[in-house]
C-alpha cells in the first residue's frame, strides 16, 4: 500500500511526466491554448493511458516473455495502442456520444502522443507488478493532465501579456514551461521507490 | 515547378526552411528529454535520422502496394521495425549511449517527425527523392538537437564531450562554477524557447520564408 501510494505521489508531482520526464511535449505545446481543450485532452489520456498500460503488461508478462519474443516489444506495443485508440473511439461513439463530442479530435491524436508508449514501456523496465502497473498509468496521466490544465490557465492569461515580437507563440510557450518546470524541482528528492 | 534542382530543395527544406525542430516544433521529447550532453543529442539525431531514411525509402517503395485505409498503421510496423533494428544495433555497439539514451530509443517510433514525412512525402513521391528528404530532414533535426546540446552542456556543465571523463574537455577551467539550470530539466524548456526566438530573428534578418 505504502508503495502504491509513493508511485502515485513520485509521478503525479517528483517525476512529472511532462516538466520532469519531457513526455507529451507535443500534446503539452499544442491543446494547452484553452482550458476547454486542455481539459478533454486530459480526460482522453486518462482513460487511455490506463487502458494502454494495463493491456500491454498484460501482454508482455503472459505473452512476450514466455515466448521469448521480447524484441517485438515496440512492433506490439504501438499497435495495440493504435487499436486500443480507436476502440475507444468507436466504443465512445455508441455508448456515450456526449462525451464522445467532448473528446472529439482529440482521441486519434492520442496515438502519437509519446507519453501513452512510455508509460507502457516503463512499466515493463521498472518491473512493476500488475496492481503498480495500473497504478502507475493512473498517476502518469494524472501528471500530465496536472501540467496541461496548470498550462493552460497560465496561457488564457498570456495572451493578453505584452511579450516581445521575435518570441511570440511556442517560443514564449516553452520558457513559460520552463519555469512551471522550476517550481516543480521543488518536490526533487523528496520520495523515492 | 520552380527553377532550382528538386533534388537540392528537397534536401536544403528539411535543413533550414522547415526545420523540424526549429520551425515546425515536431518531435520535441527527445529534444528536450536527451539534450543533457552533446554526445547523447548527436547520438539521439543520428538514431532517428537512420530510421527516418530507411522508412522513408521501403514507405516510397511501397506505396502502390500499400492500401490508403489502413496506411498509417503500416507506416507505423516499417518504422517501428526499424527502430527495433536500431535498438539492437545501440544496444551492441554503442551500449553507453544506449545506457544515456534510456526509453528514448524506442520512443523514436512515436516520433512525428518520421511519421509525419511518411505521410506527407514518402508515401507519394519516387524513391530516390524520399532517400534525400529523409536526409535533409535528419540533418536538420540533428542539427537541432546537436546545437541545442551544445548549449545546454557548455552552460550547464561548462564541458564538451562528456559525460566519459575520458572525453570531457573542460572549457573553462576548474573553478568555473557552471550554470546547473541548464543541465536540468527546467533549463531545456528554457534554452530551447530562447533558441527559438533567436532562430526567428535570424529568419526575419535574412527575410527567409
Amino acid at each position: 500500500m505504502e508503495r502504491l501510494l509513493s508511485i502515485i505521489f513520485i509521478y503525479i508531482l517528483v517525476e512529472n511526466f511532462v516538466l520532469q520526464r519531457f513526455f507529451g511535449i507535443c500534446p503539452f505545446l499544442g491543446v494547452s491554448r484553452k482550458m476547454e481543450t486542455a481539459v478533454g485532452m486530459s480526460m482522453a489520456v486518462i482513460f487511455v493511458m490506463t487502458m494502454a498500460t494495463l493491456v500491454t503488461w498484460l501482454l508482455y508478462t503472459f505473452v512476450l516473455e514466455p515466448f521469448k519474443m521480447e524484441y517485438l516489444q515496440i512492433v506490439t506495443f504501438i499497435l495495440v495502442i493504435a487499436s486500443l485508440v480507436q476502440l475507444v473511439e468507436t466504443t465512445l461513439r455508441k455508448i456515450s456520444p456526449t462525451l464522445y463530442q467532448g473528446l472529439g479530435i482529440f482521441l486519434p491524436l492520442i496515438t502519437t502522443n509519446c507519453a501513452i508508449m512510455a508509460v507502457a514501456l516503463l512499466a515493463v523496465r521498472e518491473e512493476f507488478t500488475f496492481i503498480e502497473a495500473v497504478v502507475f498509468g493512473i498517476a502518469a496521466s494524472l501528471g500530465f493532465s496536472l501540467a496541461l490544465v496548470i498550462m493552460a490557465g497560465i496561457r488564457e492569461r498570456l495572451e493578453l501579456a505584452d511579450i516581445p515580437d521575435v518570441l511570440q507563440g511556442s517560443a514564449v510557450t516553452l520558457i513559460t514551461a520552463g519555469i512551471l518546470s522550476l517550481a516543480f524541482q521543488g518536490f526533487r528528492g523528496m520520495l523515492t521507490l | 515547378m520552380s527553377t532550382s534542382n528538386p533534388y537540392l530543395d528537397d534536401l536544403s527544406r528539411g535543413i533550414i526552411r522547415e526545420n523540424p525542430v526549429f520551425r515546425l516544433l515536431l518531435g520535441m521529447c527527445p529534444v528536450l528529454g536527451v539534450t543533457g550532453y552533446f554526445i547523447n543529442g548527436l547520438g539521439m539525431g543520428l538514431a532517428a535520422t537512420a530510421v527516418l531514411i530507411a522508412s522513408n525509402v521501403v514507405i516510397a517503395a511501397l506505396k502502390n502496394f500499400i492500401p490508403p485505409q489502413v496506411r498509417i498503421p503500416c507506416f507505423i510496423v516499417v518504422i517501428a521495425t526499424f527502430v527495433t533494428i536500431i535498438e539492437m544495433v545501440l544496444q551492441a555497439f554503442q551500449p553507453a549511449l544506449y545506457e544515456a539514451l534510456g526509453v528514448f530509443v524506442p520512443l523514436i517510433v512515436v516520433n512525428c517527425v518520421i511519421l509525419g514525412r511518411a505521410e506527407a512525402f514518402a508515401s507519394k513521391k519516387p524513391v530516390l527523392r524520399a532517400l534525400i528528404d529523409g536526409v535533409g530532414v535528419g540533418l536538420g533535426f540533428t542539427l537541432a538537437l546537436g546545437i541545442l546540446a551544445l548549449v545546454r552542456e557548455v552552460a550547464g556543465q561548462g564541458t564538451i564531450m562528456g559525460p566519459d571523463p575520458e572525453s570531457t574537455i573542460l572549457l573553462f577551467g576548474e573553478g568555473f562554477e557552471p550554470m546547473g539550470l541548464f543541465g536540468q530539466p527546467p533549463g531545456a524548456f528554457i534554452a530551447l524557447g530562447l533558441l527559438l526566438g533567436l532562430t526567428n530573428v535570424l529568419f526575419k534578418k535574412f527575410n527567409i520564408k
